[in-house]
């Protein structure tokens, strides 16, 4: 290690106590509950009855439309991180600003598209 | 050695933040929400106005039976809440409270806090689909959705302060802040402190949850403690999104009189008042018009945000 990296040692060392943490709370309430299992108390909870239907059933998926948007959108969106950083450093200004607009004017044209193609609005 | 020594000590900080200040906010929902609909609240554990509930519920949960229903997938099932939970710890290693008063300044802060907040969500679709229940499922989904169209809003509202501020480090952003960011950047603030309570699922984005529609969303199944982190996550969540909020957009530990971390943890406190305001104004958004909501309101605004802080930033000098 050393060098960079050295700065996540401590966010390493975090994400251990947290697991430490959990694991430390289930633990302890291994040790202080009661286990009584009966058939009726793993049956799927729905409001009390008894769960209706089979497990496997069909229906439509909405949001999907949103999973594309999102993957196109976010993933342009990570590129703005570096950027922001140093558009401003001397010697780029008007530049990068332009850039920005094109990146800007692409992301509002692609939300206006799916506007027009009507995938915001639910029939 | 003296290093290894310091960094131990901001970890035990950290540690005990977490693990006080999210039942200080929820105690204090309790109250206020109870005060804001004319009712006391809790008043018994404890003696005075009650302050012991959580620690009362606390030690309840730790003593209740643990039930895994048998159509779940017991090993998701199982390590769900834990996904849930452990992200909002590791983020707060890179709040600032203080000039040099953090865990680790990463010069990639603000990055690792968006990607990291990211894997919370993952715990509740995990507990979505494990349970076998048709309505922890559709929470599942609807967590999912959730994210998604949030994230975005999110990720844009949050560059817009990396670039007004040229750097990606959170103590950095904070030491570079001046006064009057707070109306360049006030389009910016409302969008991610919005989108952020949408990615908790808190009311009025508590489409997920919807207990009068799908019982309790993902968290149906869940019992004991296992249920308990995951309303530990929610209140940390809370914490760490209010925190996040003060540190980009509200100046984090800088203002008059007070020192920095008693003016850090008043914004927070303030934001988290907001949060339950929210929850007891508003009712709760139908899944289109949540939808609708991120993609026609949050984005265009967002966007709006960045070509200001561009503008302002390069003509500024």
């Amino acid at each position: 290690m050393g060098g960079y990296f050295s700065s996540y040692a401590a966010v390493l060392v975090l994400f251990a106590i947290g697991l430490v943490i959990v694991a430390g709370a289930l633990s302890v309430n291994r040790l202080l509950r009661p286990s009584r299992p009966t058939p009726e108390k793993l049956l799927t909870y729905e409001c009390g009855v008894d769960p209706v239907g089979g497990d496997w059933a069909q229906s439509q998926v909405r949001y999907y439309v949103y999973t594309y948007l999102y993957v196109v959108f976010a993933v342009d969106a990570v590129f703005l991180f570096p950027w922001a950083t140093i558009f401003a450093a001397p010697g780029f200004g008007m530049t990068t600003l332009a850039e920005m607009f094109v990146f800007l004017g692409f992301i509002a044209l692609g939300i206006l598209y799916g506007w027009r193609k009507r995938v915001l609005t639910w029939t | 050695m003296a290093e290894v020594l310091d960094v131990a000590v901001r970890l035990v900080v950290i540690i005990a933040i977490f693990l006080v200040l999210p039942l200080v906010a929820g105690q204090m929902e309790h109250k206020v929400m109870a005060h804001m609909q004319a009712r006391l609240g809790p008043m018994y554990a404890g003696g005075f106005h009650g302050w012991a509930q959580l620690i009362a519920d606390g030690v309840k949960f730790m003593q209740k039976e643990e039930v895994i229903p048998t159509a779940a997938d017991r090993r998701v099932f199982v390590l769900a809440p834990g996904v849930a939970l452990i992200p909002y710890l590791v983020v707060m290693i890179v709040i600032p409270v203080g000039p040099g008063l953090v865990g680790v300044d990463l010069d990639a802060g603000l990055f690792f806090v968006l990607a990291v907040m990211g894997v919370g969500v993952l715990g509740s679709i995990m507990a979505g689909w494990s349970s076998g229940n048709k309505y922890s499922v559709l929470g599942g989904i609807r967590s999912a959705a959730q994210l998604m169209s949030y994230e975005l809003p999110l990720v844009l509202a949050a560059s817009s302060v990396a670039m007004a501020a040229g750097t990606l480090s959170l103590p950095g952003i904070v030491e570079s802040w001046q006064w009057w960011w707070l109306p360049w950047q006030a389009i910016g603030g409302v969008v991610f402190f919005t989108a952020g309570l949408a990615e908790l699922r808190r009311p009025p984005f508590d489409m997920p949850i919807a207990d009068s529609e799908i019982i309790m969303g993902p968290m149906t199944e869940y019992t004991g403690m296992r249920f308990a982190l995951f309303m530990l996550a929610e209140y940390a969540g809370i914490i760490v999104i209010s925190a996040l909020t003060s540190v980009l957009f509200l100046g984090g530990w800088h203002g008059p009189f007070l020192p920095g971390p008693v003016w850090m943890l008043l914004k927070v406190f303030l934001l988290v008042f907001v949060v339950i305001w929210l929850r007891v104004s508003y009712p709760r958004l139908r899944e289109d018009q949540l939808q609708r909501l991120a993609w026609v309101g949050l984005v265009p605004l967002a966007l709006v945000q960045l070509a200001l802080t561009g503008v302002v930033r390069v003509l500024a000098g």
